[in-house]
């Protein structure tokens, strides 16, 4: 690790392009210093198989309570919050926990909810149609969409989405709101969750809450509220926030080079593999995974010890040539793809057959209805969502 | 082909099933990983190969 001390994230000039310094880091330096803006010094990770290694390592999680904070406030925000804590982070009690959840997210049930996505996302594009062109394809479709779905799947009311776009904001703030800020949106969150989990507790739906509600831990007791509530927003928030972004920037991507588009009006069937793609071409992704060193690591001939905090750039992993050919270059029909998009080990993604889902979903009604969709602006007017630890676009205007 | 799979690694993400569920499924109670097929025919061998490439897990083994 070189004595240089970069901060992170790293600004990049185009929404959808990675920044140059990426590919030094790679190159030169694999494990840099860097300064968040908490202020807190981590060391970050770029190359791919360092950052799959560190992932799947089994004997670390993210810092919470000691190693680095991410946001500029005093908590350090949503990857050091104590909401966190609540929920177990490694070993059986987090196995147990996941696979509880992991049900619910099998590929066999996305793939039955399938149909009901195409006709949620027609409709939404119909709707976005009747207002006539230009249309920003993030408000109309790309939100309301994953937050329909994850709703439906939680049996939580999508008609409260507004409410929950605020609070995720706030609870995924990196620079944008204060301490204040995030510690109330915590606890309207949290209220909202436990009143509907009193609800759920009195008449239990077909859903998700209304299940776990009914399950036990190890020791054969009922999860307790305080684990009923963050599991809930902890899976409202990831269910739809990254999922809403990475539909707008797929489209974004595809939509930038009119080949690509019509590479998919010509062949429907290279959807499963461009959406692939796009997840691996993400330079605009978000902060990245943390994981705290409680021993000494050595990573691309450097000796990391006990007590670093890791930034692990899955973005710029996904971009390192000597795991993609043309690692730049989007591919529609890259084969096979194993981008880190989703993260990697026991902490990988439990959402990611959802988001897959979705992602391909929306794409084989975009191509289907409207096929002569583009961007309404140029690429290079597209703005970035500045200040959470999730990446995005802030609005994607579109025409047909 | 000889396909095997690791429980313990999986983290049911389910990447194999979108893949390739004439080979791969997931257990109902939790989303683990079960394996169909230990000797998949020769038309899916091309899938099962990118299953185990993509695993998040690295639960996936594939021998000749």
């Amino acid at each position: 690790m070189t004595q240089e001390l970069l901060r992170y994230p790293i600004p990049s000039e185009a929404a959808l392009e990675p920044p140059a310094e990426w590919a030094r880091l790679r190159e030169q330096c694999p494990v840099a210093r860097v300064v968040l803006p908490s202020g807190d010094e981590a060391a970050l990770v770029t190359r791919y198989a360092d950052v799959r290694a560190v992932l799947s390592d089994q004997r670390f999680t993210r810092p919470v309570g000691q190693g680095a904070r991410v946001a500029d406030v005093e908590s350090g925000g949503v990857f050091n919050s104590d909401m966190a804590t609540v929920l177990p982070q490694s070993g059986e009690g987090h196995l147990r926990w996941r696979r509880m959840i992991g049900k619910w997210f099998t590929a066999k049930r996305m793939t039955a909810l399938r149909p009901a996505i195409e006709a949620m996302a027609e409709e939404l594009v119909d709707e976005m149609v009747k207002h006539g062109a230009p249309a920003d394809l993030k408000a109309g479709l790309g939100f309301p969409l994953p937050v329909w779905v994850i709703c439906d799947l939680l049996g939580v009311p999508d008609t409260d989405r507004d409410r929950f776009a605020r609070w995720s904001d706030m609870l995924l703030s990196m620079t944008r709101f204060s301490q204040d800020d995030m510690t109330a949106a915590q606890a309207e969150f949290g209220a909202y969750m436990a009143d509907h989990i009193a609800a759920k507790r009195a008449a239990p739906g077909d859903d998700l809450l209304s299940a776990l509600i009914g399950e036990t831990d190890a020791d054969g007791n009922p999860l307790s509220d305080r684990i009923l509530v963050a599991t809930g927003i902890g899976l409202l928030v990831a269910g739809h926030e990254t999922t809403a972004n990475m539909i707008a920037k797929m489209v974004a991507m595809l939509l930038a080079d009119r080949g690509r588009w019509e590479a998919l009006l010509a062949d429907g069937s290279l959807v499963r593999t461009a959406v692939e793609e796009a997840l691996r071409m993400d330079a605009n992704a978000g902060f990245g995974m943390l994981r705290y060193f409680t021993e000494d690591v050595e990573i691309a001939g450097t000796v990391l010890p006990a007590g670093t905090t890791a930034v692990c750039s899955m973005a710029a992993a996904n971009r390192d040539e000597g795991t993609f050919e043309h690692a730049s270059e989007m591919d529609l029909r890259r084969s096979p793809n194993p981008h880190l998009a989703f993260g990697a080990g026991a902490h990988a993604c439990i959402g990611q057959p959802l988001a897959r889902t979705e992602l391909q979903a929306v794409l084989d009604v975009l191509l289907r209805k409207l096929p002569s969709l583009a961007l309404a602006v140029p690429v290079d007017d597209l703005r970035r969502v500045e200040g959470l630890v999730v990446g995005g676009l802030r609005e994607l205007p579109v025409r047909w | 082909m000889n396909v095997s799979v690791d429980q313990d690694k999986c983290c049911g993400a389910g990447t194999c099933v979108l893949l390739a569920p004439d080979v791969f499924d997931q257990r109902d109670e939790d989303g683990i990983v079960v394996l169909l097929d230990e000797r998949p025919p020769g038309d899916l061998h091309e899938t099962v190969r990118e299953a185990a490439s993509v695993c998040p897990g690295v639960a996936i083994t594939v021998g000749s």
